[in-house]
């Protein structure tokens, strides 16, 4: 009568669905599967030439471990800053706040200036550093650098609005069963933290994986050693080869697809767990 | 363990939370603290526990001075107002987490925390739901938990932050008698910190009445309902019938210059068609006669009143609603703005 079986509570699923679909597929899907066809225009043996060159293979290993390191680094002190957010007062609280999202605001081209200017031979941090032995401009660190910076924002903002909601309860009822502070941190506030941890990590580490902007600044893009995949799609685009360039974009696609599906379904699992679901 | 409070006194801000209390609570005993909410009872039991500092005054506990320890090494057993479970732990991994952060050397074998877990958990009536977290539990059940979790690590004091506040009423009452049985068997020294009157009379060996952060009266339940001390707990104890008049004679007498105030408890106001003297007129308003006990609303003349009285009482005057009679009170409490009180 009334209810009519499959009838839903909540109306609109099939206009939602379809919808969302529809979206998907134009703005995401479509663009995505060209690159595939674009590649595919090549034959098998040069495809495969064109990906596993040595200058291609060199520079997937840069940008998938710079990007993983800059996430870890970021994981870390990111989730530090947040702590130090959410916990303490200070004065210019609201100062240091506002400046977390610079990176997210600033062009990246603007930050690469700016990161080479200060790790360059003769910039402020870089005459300290080179004499130390440690060079950071136009080397894979000045990746890892430049990757950091363009990173932190997500993880401090996936963190922080979790530490805000984590009562101070939780923290103190460890206390009175006798845990001391790094116990409490260790078995009551990380695993609480966890899922929002591996968001910002995630999403750290997808932003990583295509910045082009700030990082060719720094890089120096020597070929083997400090140039990332981006830039080699970049310079395959300016010489024309437009199927080489979508064949290395497909395998950067595959990959961090496989990469971000595999952290997702950790992250899954971590929330159902922090929520105390089994 | 005894406790031993010694001119405590708290400030948040502008905010005087406790003004300079001192209190002893006795070796193995229930004490409630008993008052409305922002009046200190919370306040005070954390600086009890531990998780907040006094700004003066010292905490004794078992005659030493504890004032300075943290509260891991306090060895009280805290139990919080929505109970603080670990999420992501099973039941069995919260009860556990006392005896699995002890330093190496302290702690027991996973064969005897297991067994220790299994004997709270059956103490609790919870062994059967061992696995499950916490978010699968209902409100009582939590509770429970929460308890055998600070019971786990044996502590010598155990304090409990409005324990049966969240709960709906019946769940709360089984709580209560399962708690005061579970009390009667372990002897712990309990405090427990409640606004529900009611709670703290059924429960509680000795209540605390504050107000404010100041202490208005100790006692047994008994002595703090039957003669409160001052007018704020008479009120805050149950419905109260307030009279103004005069003491005259070691007689209250209402009107006059109203100098004194007379509390009455609505079964201590009786009911009569004929009026005495001193006799008060007043009009049913409204009778409701479901219970053993019939409630009767009065219209006064500036006032309204309340009384209780045995269904049959009602019946044999025939009470209803417009009726024109007159209270007559059997017992009242005077309180003088500035005096001492009198018991009539």
């Amino acid at each position: 009568m009334g209810i009519a079986k499959g009838r839903n509570v909540l109306p609109g699923f099939g206009l939602s669905l379809g919808f969302t679909l529809a979206y998907l597929s134009l703005i995401v899907l479509l663009p995505l599967s060209a690159v595939f066809l674009k590649s595919a225009t090549l034959s098998g043996a040069a495809f495969w030439d064109t990906i596993t060159a040595p200058r291609a293979m060199a520079s997937y290993r840069l940008t998938f471990m710079a990007s993983f390191g800059a996430a870890l680094v970021n994981v870390v002190f990111g989730s530090l800053l947040a702590w130090a957010l959410v916990r303490y007062s200070f004065p210019g609280k609201k100062i240091v706040d506002a400046m977390v999202d610079l990176p997210f605001a600033l062009p990246t081209a603007v930050a690469g200036i700016a990161l080479t200017a200060i790790y360059a031979k003769n910039g402020w941090l870089g005459a300290w550093l080179e004499p130390m032995g440690l060079k950071v401009a136009f080397t894979p660190l000045g990746v890892l650098v430049a990757l950091i910076f363009i990173g932190l924002p997500f993880v401090v903002r996936t963190v922080q609005p979790v530490l805000e909601d984590l009562d101070a309860e939780y923290e103190e009822a460890a206390a009175s069963l006798g845990a001391d502070r790094l116990t409490t941190l260790r078995l009551v506030v990380l695993p609480t933290l966890l899922p929002a941890l591996l968001t910002g990590f995630t999403l750290a580490f997808a932003r990583a994986l295509g910045e082009y902007g700030s990082v060719i600044f720094i890089a120096g893009n020597l070929p083997l050693v400090s140039e990332i995949t981006p830039l080699i799609i970049i310079t395959k685009l300016e010489q024309y080869d437009y199927a080489g360039a979508t064949a290395i974009a497909s395998v950067m696609l595959i990959v961090s697809f496989a990469l971000l599906l595999a952290i997702n379904a950790l992250q899954a699992w971590a929330g159902r767990r922090a929520a105390g679901m089994g | 363990m005894s406790i031993r409070v010694e001119n405590i006194t708290k400030t948040f801000g502008g905010f005087t939370a406790l003004h300079g209390l001192s209190l002893d609570f006795p070796h193995g005993q229930l004490t409630a603290l008993l008052g409305p909410s922002g009046c200190g009872k919370t306040t005070l039991l954390r600086i009890i526990a531990g998780l907040e500092q006094a700004d003066a005054g010292t905490i004794l506990l078992e005659g030493e001075d504890a004032t300075d320890k943290h509260v891991r090494e306090r060895q009280v057993g805290f139990v919080f107002q929505h109970y603080a479970l670990f999420r992501h732990m099973s039941v069995f991994e919260n009860v556990a987490f006392g005896l699995r952060v002890k330093p190496r050397s302290k702690r027991l074998g996973e064969a005897e925390i297991r067994k220790k877990v299994m004997a709270l958990l059956d103490m609790v009536q919870l062994a059967r739901l061992a696995d499950r977290f916490p978010a699968q539990l209902s409100g009582g059940q939590r509770q429970r938990v929460a308890l055998a979790r600070a019971l786990a690590v044996e502590p010598q004091v155990l304090l409990l932050d409005e324990p049966f506040g969240a709960l709906d009423a019946k769940v709360r009452k089984e709580l209560r008698r399962w708690l005061r049985q579970l009390h009667d068997e372990l002897h712990i020294t309990s405090i427990f910190v409640t606004h529900d009157q009611e709670e703290a009379l059924e429960l509680a060996d000795r209540i605390v009445v504050m107000n404010e952060g100041k202490i208005e009266q100790i006692g047994t339940p008994q002595e703090v309902y039957d003669h409160p001390a001052t007018p704020f707990v008479y009120s805050f104890l149950g419905t109260s019938n307030i009279l103004r008049g005069d003491m005259a004679d070691g007689k209250f007498r209402p009107g006059g210059n109203a100098g004194s105030l007379a509390y009455i408890r609505p079964h201590e106001l009786m009911v009569t068609r004929q009026g005495g003297p001193d006799a008060i007129a007043a009009t049913v308003r409204r009778v409701f006669e479901f219970g053993a006990l019939s409630r009767i609303e009065l219209a006064g003349e500036n006032q309204s009143y309340e009384v209780e009285m045995p269904q049959a009482e009602r019946a044999s005057l025939a009470l209803q609603a417009g009726d024109a009679v007159f209270l007559q009170p059997r017992r009242l409490q005077v309180f003088a703005a500035d005096g001492p009180d009198y018991v009539i």
